[in-house]
């Protein structure tokens, strides 16, 4: 998994490349803990996401609580494997995907 | 049957699909089912190795046997660590807003809505966690 970062005043948009697993997932969990300070509009863009399993939707429930009360999240560009599983486990309704 | 024998380390899950996904391409098995066994594979695999053995690591023995006539797969987890059945924790209520949604349960979870069976049992000393999946 890559991580790459955009940020313009307080918009992050955070890419997520390749495998959201329980490898990768707390590389991420980490580096939100510090990139979501002073955020108010938290985007992930999922177009090079390939793959997301339960330890990937953790840290995105993690953030989607925190931005719930210091601003918003979406989600852009989901694949069709990646919308899946969002949608078995009510992630789709949780969360704001475009 | 074909087995591999690995110790129940996050580390070596990618070993374990790398394993499944080559037999499962040998017997053509779609891509679309390849990515649900994946995912079946993982959660399964890490829930051994994160709380399988409490002092000090163990093994896990992941084997694969085909069907042919209906296609199907059944893969058989087995760990010698602590007596636990995943199906009986309970399922996360997916209709709960996001201040009440928690964490947990997700996993197993997952790997029930990609699977068409599901067993476990203990036995010798094992947990023996089998599943099915039609292709």
């Amino acid at each position: 998994m890559d991580i790459k970062k955009t940020q313009n005043g307080s918009a992050l948009t955070i890419q997520v490349i390749g495998r959201l697993d329980a490898g990768s997932a707390p590389e991420l969990n980490k580096e939100l803990t510090t990139a979501l300070d002073n955020i108010t509009d938290l985007t992930f863009d999922f177009a090079e996401l390939k793959y997301i399993a339960s330890a990937g939707l953790r840290v995105l429930l993690v953030a989607q609580k925190r931005m719930a009360k210091q601003g918003s999240m979406k989600l852009i560009n989901v694949n069709e494997t990646v919308m899946e599983v969002l949608d078995m486990t009510g992630f789709a309704n949780l969360m704001t995907i475009e | 049957m074909e087995k591999i024998t690995v110790e129940a380390k996050v580390d070596n899950l990618q070993d374990v699909i790398s394993f499944a996904t080559e037999r499962l391409e040998e017997h053509d098995c779609s891509m679309k089912t390849i990515m649900q066994i994946e995912l079946v594979l993982e959660e399964i695999f890490v829930n051994i190795a994160s709380y399988a053995y409490k002092d000090g690591g163990g093994s896990a023995t992941i084997s694969l046997d085909f069907n042919h006539q209906p296609r199907a797969v059944e893969i058989t987890f087995t760990d010698s660590g602590e007596p636990y059945n995943p199906l009986e924790q309970e399922d996360p209520d997916t209709t709960l807003d996001v201040d009440e949604r928690g964490i947990g349960g997700l996993g197993i979870f997952l790997v029930k809505k990609n699977v068409d069976e599901i067993t476990y049992k203990y036995e010798d000393n094992k947990n023996i966690l089998s599943i099915k999946k039609f292709f």
